[in-house]
């Protein structure tokens, strides 16, 4: 009988895969918290509307625990149907190798190259005049969150710039709370510092650094000031004892943390706990100070399939991704701002409506990741996530190790 | 259905004697022949691809292998990047550290096992259940146990002890104690079992003999019972080392190299490199100063133990 049933067994798995439709295209993100896991299901039920099937492939952790997956499956001859990347160069080699998929048929079919806003996304899609990548949304990582509780509890207003929140930094820290929430994962501090260059320093600043690449800006007195800040910002976070950035998040929410810098897809978090933007927590692009938005975000590459009727679905899921009524839905659920310049985004909240006037003035900026190769900007994560944890490295020291780094960038 | 048996063919006929020499080639033919695979699998698996990490760790290839030479220069920065340097230093540590303690521990452990007591298999059972978890689990273990909210420290102050601090994992110039104390707390009963073992090993009549000679039990177990346990003290010797080495999951699951980048390995910075960065050139050049580290320990050791008797 045992063996009956384990025939049984044996013959329902080897069924599975025929029943299933050829058209299954697996997409792997790493979009897991609850907001992010919120957008992607209105992408998923997007693709699905359309006659095929979405697998999810979703990969806990951030980022950088997702993305040696992603790539050493796309190098290792298992690729996907579609993957997440950010923005930028973190695909770069894969498609210079060819294993990507062009998308130029489609992105004309499209238009991409008028709707899509601004045009700094698709060129970074771009390599060789053909066109690799579908954008999804733009992400900008300037926004300092406050919790409005914590503020009515020491009695303070509300800060309207970086400035004043770091002059309530002492009384928050005496009520027991938080100042400025940090997680541990060092792609936060490497943010939070980058956010105080272009705030504090202004754009030109950041792209002398970023873009130019220039080492005597980065070891100059201009960028001191923004290790100073970064050291009054290390004094702030000490004691934040979470790892993940959502939990970091968390704490705000709850009331525990004064505040925290994190992008704008922390505002998915506040979103998915039912907060109001102004009432319950406050949000301040540009640190209220420069209010510069940077436009990395997500977009999704797609392998080059030899399956044809896979390589038609990916043609689906691209044209899908960019349709207007999709880039809506999933990005009201992210917090992020649709690619598309004619999209009405009426629904969204007072933040984001904050964040899209500002893209639309045109006060952007490309982000890190597209400027900087994937290997320089680790190097910038190690020595911020070891400057913001030991107390004993000095400014002066930091600076020194930031100069090389941007003097041996690419 | 009958069982499988065992086969006849893979096993040693009864060697003759040396004095025999018949062409040593075709000794055992069989069992040569079935190891054949094996063999391939070493040659090509792990001889060859290391041999390709040391060549193409003198490159400047970045997400994928590119054949153009650079020289030293991945070499330079990884000598001058600090967190390789931390990462080295808390390799040192952690490795001197466990070696001595996971021994100690695991051979006192062993001995006081070893006086005949009651419930033995149930304490061996305990001690040596750590073991079977992975030390992915046992990192999480440990990361809430040391976490100062909920951990120790969390359960001492509610007791009343209001200032009490215990937070190695959060304070950059301890973390890599509170990974050891995980790392020992896991590995430790793997020890103690070789280590019974190897006491049980030892034949009655020597203890009968010292007693005789009104020897001291510990200076018995010093200097008569530890030198005849020499073959499995090298066994655990080698067992702890290369979990030295490869000490890469604990420190993903308890700190993940922080804080900051205060407990850092060196083969998490291999890994970081290679996948992260994207820069291969850089994580072959890291693990190629891990390979030679470990070969500047062995092979001298090697020499000394195998290089000078030759035992047919």
């Amino acid at each position: 009988m045992r063996i009956r049933a384990f025939a049984a067994v044996l013959a329902a798995t080897a069924a599975l895969p025929f029943a299933a439709q050829a058209t299954d295209l697996e997409v792997t993100h790493w979009w897991t918290s609850g907001g992010e896991a919120a957008a992607v299901k209105e992408l998923a039920t997007a693709f699905d509307a359309t006659g095929n099937k979405w697998i999810d492939g979703a990969i806990a952790g951030s980022g950088s625990t997702a993305r040696p997956i992603m790539i050493s499956r796309i190098t290792g001859g298992d690729p996907m149907g579609a993957t997440q990347f950010n923005h930028g160069r973190q695909a770069e080699e894969l498609v210079q190798s060819g294993l990507m998929r062009d998308l130029s048929d489609v992105a004309e079919k499209g238009k991409w190259k008028d709707v899509i806003k601004p045009s700094s996304l698709l060129d970074s899609c771009t390599f060789e005049g053909k066109i690799y990548c579908a954008p999804v949304n733009i992400h900008s990582w300037q926004w300092l969150w406050l919790s409005n509780s914590a503020f009515e509890k020491i009695g303070v207003p509300v800060p309207k710039d970086w400035n004043e929140f770091v002059a309530a930094g002492p009384k928050l820290r005496e009520a027991g709370l938080q100042p400025l929430a940090l997680g541990g994962q060092a792609f936060q501090a490497a943010g939070l510092f980058d956010v105080l260059l272009i705030s504090i320093g202004g754009r030109e600043l950041y792209e002398k650094v970023y873009q130019d690449k220039d080492e005597e800006t980065a070891a100059g007195p201009d960028m001191a000031k923004i290790f100073a800040a970064a050291d009054e910002a290390r004094k702030l976070a000490k004691g934040s004892n979470v790892q993940d950035w959502n939990q970091a998040t968390n704490l705000v929410l709850s009331g525990k943390a004064g505040g925290q810098i994190m992008g704008d897809w922390a505002q998915g978090e506040f979103q998915q706990a039912g907060q109001v933007a102004g009432k319950d927590y406050t949000c301040l692009p540009g640190l209220g100070l420069n209010q510069v938005l940077t436009t990395g975000g997500d977009a999704i590459y797609f392998p080059l399939l030899e399956d044809e009727e896979k390589s038609k679905a990916q043609e689906v899921l691209a044209e899908t991704i960019v349709d207007p009524k999709v880039q809506i839905a999933f990005n009201l659920k992210k917090g992020s701002v649709p690619v598309r310049g004619d999209v009405d985004l009426g629904a969204a909240n007072d933040c984001m409506k904050k964040g899209i006037e500002i893209i639309a003035r045109g006060d952007v900026a490309i982000s890190t990741d597209q400027l900087v190769s994937a290997d320089s900007q680790k190097q910038k994560e190690d020595l911020m996530s070891e400057f913001f944890a030991k107390e004993s490295m000095t400014p002066q020291q930091a600076q020194e190790r930031f100069a090389e780094i941007i003097g041996s960038a690419d | 259905m009958p069982n499988p048996m065992p086969s006849q063919t893979g096993r040693t006929a009864p060697a003759p004697r040396s004095s025999g020499r018949p062409n040593q080639l075709f000794r055992n033919l069989n069992s040569k022949i079935a190891l054949i695979p094996m063999m391939l699998v070493a040659a090509v698996v792990f001889f060859g691809g290391t041999v390709w990490t040391v060549i193409y760790s003198f490159t400047n290839s970045r997400l994928l292998p590119r054949a153009s030479f650079v020289g030293f220069d991945q070499y330079e920065r990884l000598w001058s990047a600090s967190r390789w340097i931390i990462s080295i230093q808390n390799l040192l540590v952690y490795g001197i550290l466990s070696l001595i303690f996971s021994l100690v521990v695991g051979f006192v452990l062993a001995a006081l096992m070893d006086q005949k007591i009651r419930f033995e298999s149930a304490f061996r059972t305990i001690f040596l259940y750590p073991f079977a978890l992975s030390f992915i689990v046992t990192g999480l273990v440990w990361q809430w146990i040391l976490n100062p909210e909920f951990g120790v420290q969390g359960i001492v102050r509610s007791l009343g002890w209001t200032s009490f601090t215990f937070d190695p994992l959060y304070n950059p110039d301890i973390v890599i104690y509170g990974i050891l104390i995980a790392g020992l707390w896991q590995g430790t009963g793997l020890v103690m079992c070789l280590m019974l073992a190897g006491l049980r090993g030892i034949d009655e009549d020597i203890w009968k003999a010292a007693r005789v000679d009104g020897i001291p039990m510990w200076r018995t177990y010093l200097f008569v019972v530890i030198p005849m346990m020499r073959p499995v003290f090298i066994t655990t010797l080698v067992l702890i080392g290369s979990g030295i080495v490869k000490l890469y999951d604990l420190v993903v699951a308890q700190t993940s190299g922080g804080p900051g980048n205060a407990s850092e390995v060196p083969a998490k910075y291999v890994y970081d490199y290679m996948f992260q960065a994207q820069n291969l050139g850089q994580g072959f050049a890291a693990s190629t100063m891990m390979l030679l580290t470990v070969a500047i320990i062995i092979i001298p050791w090697a020499y000394l133990e195998f290089g000078g008797k030759k035992r047919g």
